[in-house]
């Protein structure tokens, strides 16, 4: 039980950090579930409407509602259900997107709760060039990567925006982020509300719907994938999405521009030390995030079918605010991000199971996201209680020194958290002066 | 001019109480962004109080003012008893605030919408019967005059078509306010927000400090969000406030974190929200000439003012920001 392999030196793979997120983050997911559970097993005592078979149902969904094939003869059956699993793969699309883009910027000391109002001004965008865009004179695909560009363009200028009040002016991001999402808001309707040409009015109960893309012949590649998962809305998109977070990580781990946005992030005046241009650098993490949400909007919506409802200007997409416990549950980990985000997207399937099978409703997929949220928060003392088991488990005296190394690397996070906040005290106290 | 003003006096309010709000969470050193949960946790309580009380026939609709009071009460203290969890997080675990609540953020409509859908089988939770105005509003009736008698001016001004919770409102607002600057609860309270290892050393549980912060805070806004369903969407619960509590946290910065500056942002934003509301109908100078209307802006631009002007003022009084300076930080008894 030693934590260094006493043949190649190198740290064993349990006591790394990486093997503790993981850890932590099975065990929220856990008690997330549970929580789910839980509420579903009270609801079911306590209303008369729901039977105790009901209940029962109930439960099982919350757990295997990926592998539910319906209802035959009054039974819920359970299977392989290829129909599922492809749609949860593409719902898992945006939120990988939209994870990307908080984790981007949650790892260089932004807190970018902005991804809804960024994946609204991409969704206009994606829209109307897709539509607009005639596709007889343009070969369809050159359409589909115009839209796609026009979507990551419009993230990223609407991220910047945050970015670039921050960088001058010193304010806060979150605020800058929450007004910003509720202007996108009311520009997106207002964009559609006064353009009749792009309302989906030939269908009928499609009132208040932008067309689909697929009306103008653009459509992501299925690259082969519907055949994998017949019946199920399932795109290339999702490769694109699993490339587009493996060039995060090379982005963020591998470069000099990603290490120069990670030290502006953890100290942005040791950064500044250092010759990092502070403020370029902030600008640039929250482009970067803009345009990963946006990304995410663009992929959502070329895939041809999917269909915008325009009279956002009361609601923000979930999709954004859930970018968030996606990239918490991965510890901001770009490759992470790809398993968790479509894990949410489990979830959200297990919801809607739950709607059209039983009783209770999809709201509880979110009961549940917003526990292991809230577990995440804390997930850090998770972590240290995994550390101090190990510790007790292993014979230290070996390996003193990448313990130290371990609880050094715990400090520093938890030192890059609480300086996240001093920032924006030592900046007011610059203002001060 | 009257109903502008009584009108923007409904959109400021719950503005203003759920910025006082996070006042109190903030100069006790704790980050409170669940304003937007707590409030919509609060207006589901509320509601749902209403409800119940109304299919089991406690109230007639003679006592309606009596049962407002009651469902505000309620609704505050859930929404103290919901914003224990933030602190538990925050506070004894010490973990970070932001994320702490970002997740009741996330928890409060998704609980509320699932318990919606449960009991009316829909996506919103509204009165039993009758309608906000007719049960809770303050009419000629509720003093035994007849319908259409005239209180003059200042009579129709504060006694027409009003709600008590306005009022309530604005005597708690008066009241924490004058706590927390003029009695040593408050000077106590405001220290753990500035210093929290000085007010340490000098015999303050920072601790308990913070937790009561918190949980005045969560009752608060609890109590906003009710009156917020009440006054502007017909005592009815949605699952959301239309980003009242990230907008009061707005109105709190752009007021410097202090109640009187709160209190001007609050009506303020007030106005705008007022004008993005009633734009169409609105009749300033009494001529019979409905000028914003037919200046023919989109009603999406009176709608977008707001948050528009929120950044804009920010943009300018940030760098005379005071922010309480231990805001956000744990504290840490082993830190000094």
């Amino acid at each position: 039980m030693y934590r260094v392999d006493s043949k190649t030196g190198k740290q064993k793979f349990y006591s790394t950090a990486g093997f503790q997120s993981i850890v932590s983050a099975l065990i929220s997911i856990c008690i997330g579930l549970i929580v789910g559970m839980i509420i579903v097993i009270v609801v079911g005592l306590t209303r008369e409407e729901i039977s105790p078979k009901g209940m029962v149902e109930g439960v099982k969904l919350v757990f295997f509602g990926l592998f539910s094939t319906g209802r035959v003869e009054n039974e819920l059956t359970f299977g392989f259900n290829p129909a599922n699993i492809g749609n949860m793969l593409f719902r898992g699309i945006p939120l990988i997107m939209t994870g990307l883009s908080v984790a981007v910027a949650f790892k260089t000391g932004l807190f970018n709760i902005g991804a809804p109002g960024q994946y609204l001004m991409s969704t206009a965008a994606t829209l109307y060039v897709a539509l607009v865009v005639p596709t007889d004179t343009i070969p369809a695909w050159l359409v589909w990567i115009f839209a796609f560009a026009a979507g990551i363009i419009a993230g990223a200028l609407w991220g910047a925006i945050p970015g670039l009040l921050k960088a001058t002016l010193n304010i806060n991001e979150v605020i800058t982020c929450i007004m910003t999402n509720w202007i996108a808001a009311n520009l997106v309707t207002w964009f559609f509300d006064a353009r009749d040409y792009l309302k989906n009015s030939g269908e009928s109960g499609k009132i208040g719907y932008v067309k689909p893309t697929a009306l103008n012949g653009v459509e992501t590649a299925k690259m082969g994938l519907d055949k994998l998962f017949p019946g199920s809305q399932i795109n290339g998109g999702i490769i694109i999405a699993i490339i587009i977070a493996i060039l995060i990580y090379i982005l963020m781990t591998k470069t000099t521009f990603g290490y120069m946005l990670k030290a502006c992030g953890s100290n942005r005046h040791a950064a500044k030390y250092a010759g990092i241009n502070d403020k370029v650098s902030i600008v640039a993490s929250m482009a970067i995030a803009g345009a990963l949400s946006g990304a995410g909007a663009a992929l959502y919506y070329l895939s041809g079918h999917t269909e915008f409802y325009w009279s956002t200007y009361m609601s923000l997409p979930a999709e954004g605010f859930n970018g968030i416990p996606v990239a918490l549950l991965a510890s901001n980990h770009p490759i992470g991000v790809i398993f968790t985000g479509v894990f949410m997207s489990l979830l959200n399937i297990d919801g809607l199971m739950l709607k059209s099978l039983t009783a209770y409703n999809e709201f509880i997929a979110d009961i549940i996201i917003a526990a292991i949220v809230y577990l995440s928060a804390f997930s850090m003392i998770i972590k240290q209680l995994i550390g101090r088991k190990n510790k007790k488990a292993g014979e230290t005296n070996v390996n003193d020194e990448t313990d130290a190394e371990a609880l050094a690397a715990q400090k520093a996070i938890a030192e890059a958290a609480a300086k996240k906040t001093a920032e924006v005290q030592a900046d007011a106290e610059g203002g001060n002066k | 001019m009257i109903l502008l003003i009584q009108q923007t006096m409904i959109y400021a309010i719950p503005l203003m109480i759920v910025a006082l709000a996070g006042i109190f969470a903030e100069r006790s050193g704790v980050i409170n962004l669940a304003l937007e949960g707590i409030m919509i946790f609060g207006a589901f309580i509320g509601v749902l109080f209403v409800r119940t009380m109304q299919e089991n026939q406690v109230f007639t609709q003679e006592q309606g003012q009596i049962l407002m009071l009651l469902a505000f009460l309620v609704s505050s203290v859930c929404g103290a008893l919901f914003s224990l969890l933030l602190s538990f997080s925050a506070i004894t675990l010490k973990a970070d605030q932001t994320i702490g609540g970002t997740a009741l953020n996330l928890l409060a409509p998704a609980i509320v919408l699932f318990f919606i859908n449960i009991i009316a089988q829909q996506n919103v939770l509204m009165m039993y019967t009758g309608d906000a105005a007719s049960w809770f509003m303050i009419k000629p009736s509720t003093f035994g005059y007849e319908r259409g008698h005239e209180f003059g001016l200042l009579g129709s001004l504060f006694l027409d078509k009003v709600y008590l919770t306005t009022y309530l409102c604005l005597i708690i607002f008066v009241v924490l306010s004058v706590i927390l600057y003029k009695t040593k609860f408050g000077l106590r309270l405001r220290s753990c927000g500035e210093n929290p290892q000085a007010s340490d050393s000098l015999g303050i549980n920072v601790y308990k400090m913070r937790y009561i912060g918190t949980t005045i805070s969560g009752a608060l806004a609890g109590a906003g969000g009710f009156t917020y369903a009440l006054t502007t969407s017909n005592c009815a619960s949605t699952g959301e406030v239309a980003g009242y509590g990230f907008l009061a946290l707005a109105v709190m910065i752009f007021g410097n974190w202090t109640p009187l500056n709160v209190a001007l942002g609050g009506i303020l934003f007030g106005l705008f929200k007022c004008i993005a509301a009633t734009y169409a109908s609105l009749d300033i100078n009494g001529d019979g000439v409905y000028m914003l209307a037919e200046i023919g802006v989109s009603p999406y631009v009176y709608r977008l003012l707001p948050y528009l002007i929120t950044l804009i003022v920010l943009a300018f009084t940030s760098k005379k920001s005071r922010v309480p300076k231990a805001e956000g930080i744990p504290y840490d008894k082993g830190q000094r």
